[in-house]
This record gives C-alpha cells, sequence and structure tokens, in this order.
C-alpha cells in the first residue's frame, strides 16, 4: 500500500489521502497497449479499490483516464510526476459492461 | 489467468472492447466449438475462431481437398489437393493461432457416432451440404441441449438461425421434415458464389462468439436470409413448434435418424 499526498500533486487534487491497491508500471509502452494493459490490471481489482498507472507516454496521460471514463471508472487523479511521466489514480466503480 | 506478452497484442482489440475486456478474451480462450464440414461454411467460420483464440476447435468432415473446392473453401489450398479437410483446416486454423487446439474428427456424422463427437463441446456449427446431415445434427444437438448455429447456402442466397435447445426454435420447427429427393435441386443446377459462403459462415463465426461472451441478441428464434445480387438481409421470426417431432411437448422422435444421403445441395 502506498499513500499520495494530494498536495504534492500537479494535477486534479482530491481532498484525501489515495490509498492505492495496486500499481502499474508501464512506462515505456505505448497507446493503444497502455489502455489495454491499464484495462487487464482494473479487471483484477475488486470495486473500489485504486490502480495507479504510471505511464511516459504523453497522449496515454490524456487517453488512459478518458477511456477509463468511458468504462464507467472514476479518475481520482492525475499527477504529472517528470518531464515525460504521469501516475494516474483510477478507482474501479463498475465491473465488465455485459 | 494472466496473458503472456504475445496474447496482450494479439487480443488487444478485443480487450479494448468494453464488451470483451480480458474476461471476455478468457472466455474465448476456454470456449470448444465444433464445426460439422470444413467446406464453404466451415472454413470461415474456422478461421475467424482461430483468430479470435476459440481454444478447442473440433473439425468433423472425412472428404479429401479437390480442385473444384478451392473455389470457396479458404482454409484449403492447391498444394493440399487430396488431403483430408479436416487435417488441411487444422494445419491452416493452427497456423494462424498457436493458441487454438485443432481437434480432427475424420469421419462422416451418423446416428451412431454423432453423441459421443459433439458432447465435449459447448457449441456446434453446421456448415453441412446435405439435409441428412443437417437434421441429424439438429436432432443430436436438441438431444443434448446444445447451442447449434445452423446455415445453409444455396446460389446467391443464405441464411442462418440459432437454435438454443428449450429457449428457442429448432431447425425442424421450421423445416418438419427433410424435402424428398426429387425436391432438392440436382448437383448440376447447384452452383454457389464463393463469396456467399464466406458471408454466411462469418456470420456463423459473429454468432458463436456472441453466444461465448454472453453479448447481443443471438437469432434465436429469428432465420436471417441474405441476397447477394439484392444486397438484402432480412430477419424472419420463427415461433416454436409446439407439435415439433423432437422438440416439441410430446416428441416423436426419440432416436437419432439416419435419412438416405442423396445428391446434396452444394456440391
Amino acid at each position: 500500500m502506498k499513500n499520495v499526498d494530494p498536495k504534492s500533486a500537479m494535477g486534479v487534487s482530491v481532498g484525501d489521502v489515495i490509498k492505492v491497491d495496486r500499481t502499474l508500471d508501464i512506462k515505456g509502452q505505448v497507446c493503444p497497449y497502455t489502455f489495454v494493459r491499464s484495462k487487464l490490471a482494473i479487471e483484477k481489482i475488486n470495486i473500489g479499490e485504486v490502480l495507479e498507472i504510471v505511464v511516459d507516454h504523453e497522449p496515454a496521460s490524456i487517453n488512459v483516464p478518458k477511456s477509463m471514463e468511458n468504462e464507467g471508472q472514476k479518475v481520482l487523479k492525475i499527477e504529472k510526476t517528470g518531464e515525460k511521466e504521469w501516475h494516474i489514480f483510477v478507482r474501479k466503480d463498475k465491473e465488465k459492461k455485459k | 489467468m494472466e496473458f503472456t506478452e504475445d496474447q496482450i497484442m494479439r487480443y488487444s482489440r478485443h480487450i479494448l472492447l468494453p464488451e470483451v475486456g480480458g474476461e471476455g478474451q478468457e472466455k474465448i480462450l476456454q470456449a470448444k466449438v465444433v464445426l460439422v464440414g470444413a467446406g464453404g461454411l466451415g472454413s470461415p467460420v474456422g478461421y475467424y475462431l482461430a483468430a479470435a483464440g476459440v481454444g478447442t476447435i473440433g473439425v468433423i468432415d472425412n472428404d479429401r481437398v479437390e480442385m473444384s473446392n478451392l473455389q470457396r473453401q479458404i482454409a484449403h489450398n492447391t498444394g493440399r489437393i487430396g488431403v483430408l479437410k479436416a487435417d488441411s483446416a487444422k494445419e491452416t486454423f493452427e497456423t494462424l493461432n498457436h493458441d487454438v487446439k485443432v481437434v480432427t474428427h475424420k469421419e462422416r456424422l451418423t446416428s451412431g457416432n454423432i453423441m459421443d463427437i459433439i458432447r465435449d463441446y459447448d457449441i456446434v456449427v453446421d456448415g453441412s451440404d446435405n439435409f441428412p446431415t443437417r437434421y441429424l445434427v439438429n436432432d443430436a444437438c436438441v438431444m443434448l441441449k446444445k447451442t447449434l448455429v445452423s446455415a445453409a447456402v444455396f446460389r446467391f442466397e443464405g441464411q442462418v438461425m440459432t437454435i438454443v435447445p428449450g429457449e428457442g426454435p429448432c431447425y425442424r420447427c421450421l423445416f418438419e421434415i427433410p424435402p424428398p429427393p426429387g425436391m432438392v435441386p440436382s448437383c448440376q443446377e447447384a452452383g454457389i458464389l464463393g463469396v456467399v459462403t464466406g458471408v454466411i459462415g462469418t456470420i456463423q463465426a459473429t454468432e458463436v462468439i456472441k453466444m461465448i461472451l454472453g453479448i447481443g441478441t443471438p437469432l434465436k428464434g429469428k432465420l436471417l436470409l441474405w441476397n447477394a445480387l439484392d444486397m438484402s438481409f432480412r430477419t424472419v421470426k420463427v415461433p416454436r413448434n409446439r407439435e415439433c417431432p423432437v422438440c416439441g411437448e410430446n416428441p416423436t422422435i426419440t432416436e437419432l435418424i439416419d435419412y438416405e444421403q442423396f445428391c446434396s445441395m452444394s456440391h
């Protein structure tokens, strides 16, 4: 478990400290595999748990959160932590579409 | 299950679909589907099911590849003339995707062997070219309560229906008994535009994948008719027949029947 201080966040801030249940480091990956891998990871966690996704491919910092929202998940925060590094925090709100 | 790196790439376009995802792809990889015939319909069905990653594909066929098949039977090729179609199809499908295991059944279906052959599969796909087999497959699927994706093609037309025994009509609800031999076009009359088998077989494969995933609405209680010349699709509602001799309330067919073979349609 890893806690993130929202005060240091450069992206969208949520008032509370985010408890991360799983971290997926996919630096080096490009679209669409960034989302494919993020999706496979979020399928493995339970509703209400949080997935932290680390990417270094700029389009993914926009597209992965967008696609997660499209699939009914909650993007809690997008944090830019370096020139080419983003941490995306997603809470699983929904199981697969039937 | 954990996907391998190759699988993540191979199935990425499936995984991206909200209705499929990794969970759906896993279902596809675990599915067992058997094809009756590796000809005009069985070729595209098997090709797309192999591409999709259907883990086990059974192929029932005891014919050999002939030159006249190659205008439509895309699982085979010129170098395989004389080879058993089941072996040729296995080679084609497994080469496309090593995740797929093709089980060959190199025999003609009869009342004596059909139950044992289809019992272990989840879904049966009928791509047979004759009425005795079509009725035998329907009756066996009703008796074993197996989902059957049935199709037929003739000249420029094709039809597809998905049969879910107990939930919708079967082939006999639609056509109670086989036509008499004289009613069926003779071999000389029965041409087929090659691509028609591709369109209809691909629709069958679509139905199979939807059933595996449990998504969408299958052609259950609906007969899809397609005409290539008009480029028209029509869907006709088919009710269950309460007096159907095999799936009705008081079935009279309780044992499988081997109808006499006669000159079949799509040779």
